[in-house]
């Protein structure tokens, strides 16, 4: 701080506070590297668990087979469905999410009165705070027996159901993040737009989208992280079931809902409990894939 | 003098909540005219503009009451508010470059108004690029965002925006602000050009700007029209109110 210093003030004072100023830039780099820290730690101590399997893995069976039997002898541990699960439950739920959470962020940001806007953040909020296992039970006996009379298939717990469970979740999220982000871009940008004979829409997709594109795209990614680690409401939705889906109304079983059901019955130490752990790891993975490559992508954006 | 009226304003009030801002004025604007707007800082200028091209119903609060005309027609009663926003070139005080290329920038109105031949925006980047005099400083990164510019070439981004939609009026909110003298001098060349088929009205705090450019100055104070005569009456000895010319000579309040 080269600020010149009052000539009254006593000079004991400015070490005083130059210390204190050291000590909080002090406090909040270590807030900032314990992330870090954090991360490795929980990553490390998850492989820890798996590690002792990796000398007997194979990769390809792990990653594409569907045979997941734990306990059958020889057991076979192939999370080619689980994956496969996961990864379609969530984006079936994305596709439903994304759009009407986008839509919902630019309506209450954009278009609504601020008592509606008002109302609907309180009830967005709401939304959000519904805990998993209600959202579990809501697809079991609400939308379950629904999905099977409207659509004609033998099961209502299934994909679709999880899927939809997964997209009533995330949307709060998106909807809130993103509405930060458009409300973030300054009004002058509004009114540049608009004065060059924009209309409201054109002054969305074709200045706000852009203008507000990183807070939009992490709206989305805190959507997906929600989805893909979701686990209680896809433990009683999903039907779990380690097949590979041929429709949208097939049960599957997702990676996180396996450790979760599983975890308690598999011996500490034993080949399925490391397995479990390895799932735990592939999850790892494949968020950090996720948020990894939207990182990229959006430098990709930035730097143009 | 062509004597057509471009812009009629008649008892034009404004105000922001249950505080009026403007107090009923009237003037016209004459095509083909350079009219320069000065007054000190809160007397309503930029509120005037933003009258005119309705942006002004975007500020909650804002109450416009009086009659503004274009071309004859009421500005509360057009039809297609979009094409009268084009019809009005728009050029904001601070420097708003949106947050998209160089070239996004420029092309946005055309676009916005359905124009898609690549070949055509092309060229019409370039040109409007070039009137603001800020063509040979970005021709070779059109694709940079718009905002990682200089304020000043920002400023002149707004020009070539503000241009790009082939306006038959063009307010000029102090412009020049952040713009170094001789790219001013480039660009008020380049105004003096475009004042043969176009009607600017020019808003300024640079009072000898308005002497250098306008053919008449409107004087405006706290709301009310002060004085609004040929430019060179206005900076006389002896314009026709006396604030005029303590406000034109540094002497005032
Ligand atoms: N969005 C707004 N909300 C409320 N009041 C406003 C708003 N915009 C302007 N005003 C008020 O209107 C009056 C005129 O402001 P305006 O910006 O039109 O003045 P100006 O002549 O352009 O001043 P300057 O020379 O500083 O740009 C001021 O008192 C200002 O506080
Ligand atoms: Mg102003």
């Amino acid at each position: 701080m080269s600020l010149p210093r009052s000539p009254e003030r006593p000079a004991g004072r400015g070490r005083l506070a130059v210390l204190f100023e050291q000590a909080i830039e002090l406090l909040i780099r270590l807030c900032g590297i314990s992330a870090i820290v954090f991360v490795f730690g929980i990553f490390f101590f998850v492989f820890r668990e798996g590690a002792p399997y990796l000398a007997q893995l194979d990769l390809g069976a792990f990653l594409f087979s569907s045979d997941w039997y734990p306990s059958n002898d020889p057991a076979h541990y192939g999370a080619g469905a689980l994956l496969l699960g996961t990864l379609s439950v969530t984006l079936l739920a994305m596709l439903m999410a994304v759009p009407f959470g986008l839509g919902a962020a630019v309506f209450v940001s954009e278009f609504s009165a601020p008592r509606t806007r008002e109302v609907l953040k309180i009830v967005i909020e709401l939304l959000a705070a519904v805990p998993s296992v209600v959202w579990g039970f809501i697809g079991m006996s609400v939308l379950g027996p629904l999905i099977k009379d409207v659509f004609q298939v033998p099961l209502g717990v299934n994909m679709f159901n999880a899927a939809l469970l997964l997209a009533l979740m995330s949307v709060p999220i998106i909807v809130s993040i993103g509405e930060d982000a458009l409300k973030a871009v300054p009004d002058s940008y509004r009114e540049a737009a608009l004065a060059l004979g924009a209309t409201r829409w054109q002054t969305v997709f074709r200045m706000l989208f852009p203008a507000a594109k990183n807070g939009l795209l992490a709206a989305v990614l805190l959507g997906v992280g929600r989805a893909i680690g979701e686990t209680m409401a896809v433990l009683m939705a999903t039907g779990h079931s380690a097949r590979i889906p041929t429709s949208l109304f097939d049960p599957v079983q997702t990676l996180t809902a396996t450790i979760a059901a599983e975890l308690g019955e598999a011996r500490q130490g034993s080949e399925h409990y490391q397995v479990l752990f390895l799932i735990g790891v592939l999850l790892f993975t494949l968020t950090f894939a996720v948020n990894l490559t939207a990182d990229l992508v959006v430098k990709g954006i930035r730097r143009k | 003098m062509n004597a057509r009226k471009k812009i009629e304003v008649s008892g034009l009030r404004l105000s922001f909540g249950d505080k009026e801002v403007l107090h009923g004025i009237s003037f016209d604007v004459y095509a083909g005219e350079i009219l320069g707007v000065i007054g000190p800082a809160q007397s309503g200028k930029t509120s005037l503009l933003r009258c005119i091209n309705r942006t002004i119903e975007f500020t909650p609060g804002a109450r416009v009451g009086g009659r503004i005309a274009v071309d004859g027609q009421d500005v509360q009663h057009v039809k297609d508010v979009h094409g009268l926003r084009r019809k009005i070139g728009m050029v904001a005080p601070l420097p708003v470059g949106l947050p998209l290329s160089i070239y996004d920038n420029v092309a946005f109105a055309p676009r916005a108004a359905g124009a898609r031949d690549r070949a055509w925006l092309d060229g019409h980047v370039e040109q409007c690029l070039r009137q603001a005099a800020l063509w040979d400083e970005v021709k070779e990164r059109l694709d940079v965002l718009g905002t990682k510019l200089s304020g000043g070439q920002q400023q002149r981004l707004t020009i070539a925006r503000a241009l790009s939609h082939q306006p038959e009026i063009l307010c000029l909110d102090e412009f020049s602000i952040a713009i170094d003298p001789v790219t001013t001098m480039r660009i008020e060349d380049v105004l003096k050009e475009l004042s043969r088929d176009m009607t600017i009205v020019l808003v300024t705090n640079l009072v000898q700007q308005a002497r250098r450019l306008a053919a008449r100055t409107l004087f405006l104070w706290n709301g009310h029209i002060v004085e609004l005569d040929r430019t060179e009456v206005v900076f006389s000895d002896s314009p026709g109110d006396r604030r005029t010319y303590e406000y034109v000579n540094g002497i005032f309040g």
